[in-house]
């Protein structure tokens, strides 16, 4: 055992990315409580968006700094901070500009459309966004079982806040008390899985955790099942997979639609790293006796996949409040975006990493876009229904037509990113011969058109109690037009940004921290 | 000059540069919108009719063909040891046209043309019905111009979203349920083709390139490469290796038959093949009658040329040993469609019904695989498309004046409307097949291609001629004949506008019915590689 290394300067190089959001929360606490009450809270807003973009250029200038491919004496490929609890590698380094890059543009496009009637606390709704993105970003970049859990929880009890800012709304109280009580429930989970881990092994170190763990097997194996099956509960409940998605639809529906979206695209996103750090360095080295238990504990992630898009797509075909159909749509395309960690690592099936990011960009800008939209209709329509939406086409075509193109790449039609970013998930499901998931996704695609083109029959068959046009905020139109050009932009040239994951990600170096 | 230009992508793609131009022009200016759908309609006919001039059967399409790289997917090589340069899947722009294609892609500008001069009738939302209308070309000539699979289900794809929409909103009462539903069973279908393409990608695409430094491995969707390799016995995919099961490339006889009946029931729904009929029903009583041209014309066929270009080309083992059954779903196609087109009281269901019963001919045609069958197969594809054209090109004319298409509120417009009546009578023989229209060739190639190898079976599905005159002749001679309620008195026969259509509409019928070697000329070499390739399977 290693002794305990301490943080020195050279290090706080690597760690800015967290450092400048640390600070920035903490000031931002301060300003937004001395900051006198007639001052729009606004200001916040753009200073919230400031430190999420600082983050975010320290992140990139890692990512140039850190090399391409495989690793060289001159670029080494990761660096292990405090030994190796904490890492600094491409996979963190992707994931963590999709956090910073979602989360700016959820900051953005409320900018002047969160009303103070519905959020009295505003700013904190701004500031409170940077630690939760933090414990994001630490959760996707530690290498060390107790590391990735305290990101865990940071993200996880700024969420909780986040859900109930709407103080005078009954059902964002009761939203916000559910998910407290859930999300508790599934750390506990985690915590309980990975203390069975911590018994067999000794450690938790993910690096030790891999070397115990095969000895380890041989004496424990029931117990190892038990704290992987606990862990795989857990992370179900917090990426809310089906049969662990009630509290989704609730929780979204309660939350202001900024924080639904940031749940949707950002927790996920975070509890997804943190699923593919612990897994693909425990769980992927679980031979067992005739090599059954790796084989149970994939088949496990993949049967809730496949249940997760069943059950999501038909919930979702019943729902006609938007933010409840958003939120069990989610659960479905979380069984989407868990289909490439689940179908496992062969050598054929090797691209599990890019094809989960590029789908998790898709969804990052399909599901911005139409909550953006969302936003901006309901606050018009005063409700949140799909009949909100009616006669949208007369009132505001362009709007419209952004929102058929979001709603496309949602439902997997080309040319969107939505479309691709399946494709070559789907292609995956074939090259490792899981044809029933690729059934399964195929199916629940189609079901979910009906579900997508019901927006679509509101916003240009129906006519709206509405007919004046649309009022819209400078940056959310200019959120839900980035959105939906880069929506496009996915479908139609996906090749830039494959060919870029696919130039500075490596497996040895990035996913599995052998050697 | 021409020969430089990239014809074949000018074809696809100037409908979609018409529908942004479209967008662009205000909205109030019906006029200026109409003009520039038919400007962007006839430049794409104006170049199908000049590649149907250059086209030489004997040396087929190839100066046409258009190629290149489009994708070139980098999947991760690092689950490899060693030795690997690179794994890519690669999808590739590959456009071409050949003897299966040519007669269809005709079919589509003409049709498309005559639907577009048609669209008189549309009173609301011009300028989305237009470019809706055009983005739709784009998605059919994409369809049978693609020869890469991936690039072929994109554009099958795309011809979703603007039927949907334009069923949708400009259909009659029924219209969103009708929408909805043909959305769900084609989007089944679109699906089950997807992973009948992934599956042959995988497997079949899979090449594997040897250089100094290690292989260059590669899935390709291109159809060329995976119909040589079908027949290559050096590629891993026929191999039953130890390696090749391994990785899963090897395609196994029972892949080989999944993939082969996800692909029927792909293009049996788009056909449609009974049972998967029902949403067609919907869609030719509730669209507006342009959108049914286009409809009934063409997207239907878009099935056949799925069916023969990927069904029977790339499984000619299983399309033979399954020619029974398909022969057999072809005859109840047939006679169901025969039968309840008999007994129907609205006539736009009296035409899908019998749409139903002509496609089963189509799939006869197909089942014979004997080259005059096949033939036969696009001639009854190009023949119906022309004919249920032209009489739901009366039937929106007709509903514009009557308000009705139920045939027992119709009656005697023989009097007051003799042109339409006159030309809906002509449409209706070409439909019975009366021999000099083009219906009596494309059934009777069908039927004789099919007649050497199973009699029976051709002598029960000739019974559908039978019930062709029985329900052609019983609903259109109710409709222009008989008594005629008073409040048809004072119509007006088809305008100028109306007319030009129909008089285009039956001359190609009538030239197709006595000069049919324009089209079977096309043809010639179109299937001869298949023959040759089911004789040898045959033989070995």
């Amino acid at each position: 055992m290693p002794a305990l290394q301490t943080l020195t300067w050279s290090d706080t190089w690597y760690l800015a990315p967290e450092i400048v959001l640390s600070i920035a929360a903490i000031l931002l606490a301060v300003v937004d409580l001395f900051l006198p009450k007639r001052i729009n809270r606004d200001v916040i807003g753009w200073l919230t968006l400031v430190g999420l973009i600082a983050a975010a250029v320290f992140v990139v200038l890692q990512l140039l700094s850190l090399g391409s491919g495989a690793p060289t004496d001159s670029s080494p490929g990761a660096y292990n901070l405090l030994a190796g609890s904490y890492r600094i590698d491409d996979f963190g380094n992707l994931l963590k500009l999709v956090f910073l890059g979602a989360s700016a543009f959820i900051v953005f496009s409320s900018l002047g459309t969160v009303r103070d009637e519905d959020v009295p606390i505003k700013g904190e709704l701004y500031y409170l966004i940077l630690p939760a993105v933090l414990g994001a970003m630490v959760m996707s970049s530690s290498g060390d079982l107790i590391t990735l859990f305290i990101g865990l929880e940071l993200l996880s009890i700024t969420s909780y806040v986040l859900v109930a800012t709407r103080k005078r709304s009954r059902i964002s109280s009761e939203a916000a008390f559910k998910y407290v009580v859930t999300g508790g429930v599934a750390s506990a989970f985690i915590l309980y899985g990975m203390s069975f881990l911590y018994g067999v092994t000794g450690g938790t170190n993910l690096l030790a955790l891999l070397k115990e763990i095969t000895p380890a097997l041989e004496n424990y194996e029931a117990l190892l099942y038990i704290s992987f099956f606990l862990m795989i509960a857990g992370f179900a409940v917090k990426l809310a997979l089906a049969p662990f998605h009630a509290w989704a639809a609730d929780v979204y529906q309660g939350a202001p639609t900024p924080v639904t979206a940031f749940l949707a695209v950002v927790a996920k996103g975070a509890a997804f790293a943190m699923l593919y750090r612990i897994f693909m360095n425990t769980a992927f080295f679980t031979m067992g006796t005739e090599g059954t238990m790796k084989k149970d504990i994939f088949l496990g992630l993949t049967v809730l996949a496949a249940a997760a898009m069943i059950v999501g797509t038909v919930g979702a075909l019943r729902q006609r409040n938007v933010k409840r159909l958003l939120a069990l749509s989610g659960v479905a395309n979380a069984g989407i975006l868990l289909t490439p960690l689940a179908l496992s690592l062969t050598e054929f099936h090797a691209s599990l990493f890019s094809e989960f990011l590029y789908f998790l960009i898709a969804y990052a800008f399909m599901n911005i876009g139409a909550f953006s939209v969302l936003t901006i209709v309901s606050r018009d329509s005063g409700n949140e229904s799909l009949t909100g939406f009616a006669g949208l086409y007369h009132r505001a075509p362009w709007t419209a037509a952004a929102m058929t193109i979001l709603l496309c790449s949602l439902a997997g039609l080309p040319v969107t990113g939505g479309f691709f970013g399946k494709l070559f998930i789907l292609f995956g499901t074939v090259q490792t011969h899981t044809y029933w998931l690729s059934a399964i996704l195929l199916v629940t695609t189609v079901v979910s058109y009906a579900v997508y083109f019901a927006f679509i029959r509101q916003m240009y068959m129906r006519s709206g109690a509405l007919d004046s046009g649309l009022r819209m905020s400078a940056p959310a139109a200019i959120t839900i037009w980035i959105c939906t050009l880069a929506t496009l932009a996915l479908g139609f040239l996906p090749m830039p940004i494959l060919d870029w994951i696919d130039q500075i990600f490596s497996i040895p170096t990035d996913l599995l921290l052998r050697g | 000059m021409l020969d430089n230009l990239p014809v074949l992508s000018l074809i696809a793609f100037t409908p979609l540069i018409g529908a942004l131009i479209v967008l662009l022009l205000p909205s109030a200016r019906s006029q200026w919108l109409r003009i520039a759908a038919i400007i962007f309609t006839l430049i794409p006919l104006v170049l199908t009719v000049w590649l149907f001039v250059c086209y030489q059967p004997s040396i087929g399409g190839g100066v046409f063909t258009e190629h290149s790289t489009w994708l070139s997917i980098p999947l991760n090589k690092e689950g490899f040891k060693e030795g690997i340069l690179s794994i890519k899947l690669g999808f590739d722009y590959h456009m071409a046209v050949d003897g299966i294609s040519m007669p269809l892609l005709l079919l589509t500008s003409i049709i498309s043309t005559m639907a577009v001069l048609a669209s008189v009738h549309i009173r609301k939302r011009w300028k989305t019905y237009y470019a809706l209308f055009l983005l739709l070309l784009t998605g059919i000539y994409g369809v049978f111009l693609a020869r890469d699979l991936i690039l072929f289900f994109i554009f099958f794809e795309v011809t979703l979203i603007p039927m949907f929409f334009l069923i949708g909103i400009w259909g009659y009462f029924g219209r969103e349920k009708a929408a909805t539903r043909f959305l769900i069973y084609n989007g089944l279908g679109s699906a089950a083709m997807l992973l009948s393409f992934l599956i042959l990608i995988a497997t079949l695409g899979f090449s594997s390139v040897d250089g100094a430094n290690g292989s260059s491995l590669l899935f390709s969707g291109n159809y060329d490469v995976l119909l040589s390799n079908l027949t290559n016995p050096n590629v891993l995919a026929n191999m039953d290796t130890e390696q090749a099961r391994y990785f899963g490339i090897y395609l196994s006889d029972n892949m080989k038959w999944a993939a082969f009946i996800l692909l029927l029931v792909a293009f049996g729904i788009k056909v449609p093949i009974f049972p998967f009929h029902t949403w067609m029903l919907k869609v030719h009583t509730e669209a507006p009658p342009p959108i049914v041209m286009i409809h009934s014309g063409i997207l239907l066929k878009m099935g056949v040329y799925g069916l023969i270009r990927f069904a029977v080309f790339l499984f000619p083992e299983q399309i033979q040993s399954w020619s029974t059954v398909l022969a057999v779903l072809g005859v109840i196609n047939i006679l169901y469609g025969g039968i309840l087109a008999c007994v129907q009281r609205e006539f736009k269901l009296v035409l899908a019904y019998s749409s139903i019963s002509h496609m089963g001919i189509v799939l006869l045609g197909i089942a014979s695989l004997e080259e005059v069958g096949l033939q036969g197969a696009i001639y009854q594809s190009v023949s119906h498309g022309l004919i249920s054209a032209l009489l739901f090109l009366i039937v929106g004319s007709l509903y514009e004046r009557t308000n009705t298409t139920r045939l027992d509120e119709l009656g005697g417009l023989a009097k007051t409307v003799p042109f339409m009546s006159g030309i809906l009578l002509i449409g209706g023989l070409a439909s019975l097949g009366l021999p000099g229209l083009s219906g009596f060739i494309g059934e009777f190639l069908s039927f004789l291609g099919l007649f050497g190898s199973m009699k029976w079976i051709t002598a029960i599905g000739a019974l559908g001629i039978l019930l062709a005159a029985v329900y052609v002749l019983r609903s259109i001679l109710n409709i222009t004949f008989g008594s005629m309620p008073e409040s048809f008195a004072g119509m007006k026969d088809a305008r100028f506008i109306e007319a030009l259509p129909m008089i285009i509409l039956t001359a190609l019928i009538v030239l197709l019915g006595v000069y049919p070697s324009i089209m079977t000329d096309l043809m010639q070499h179109g299937f001869t590689g298949l023959l040759e390739q089911l004789q040898t399977r045959m033989g070995g």
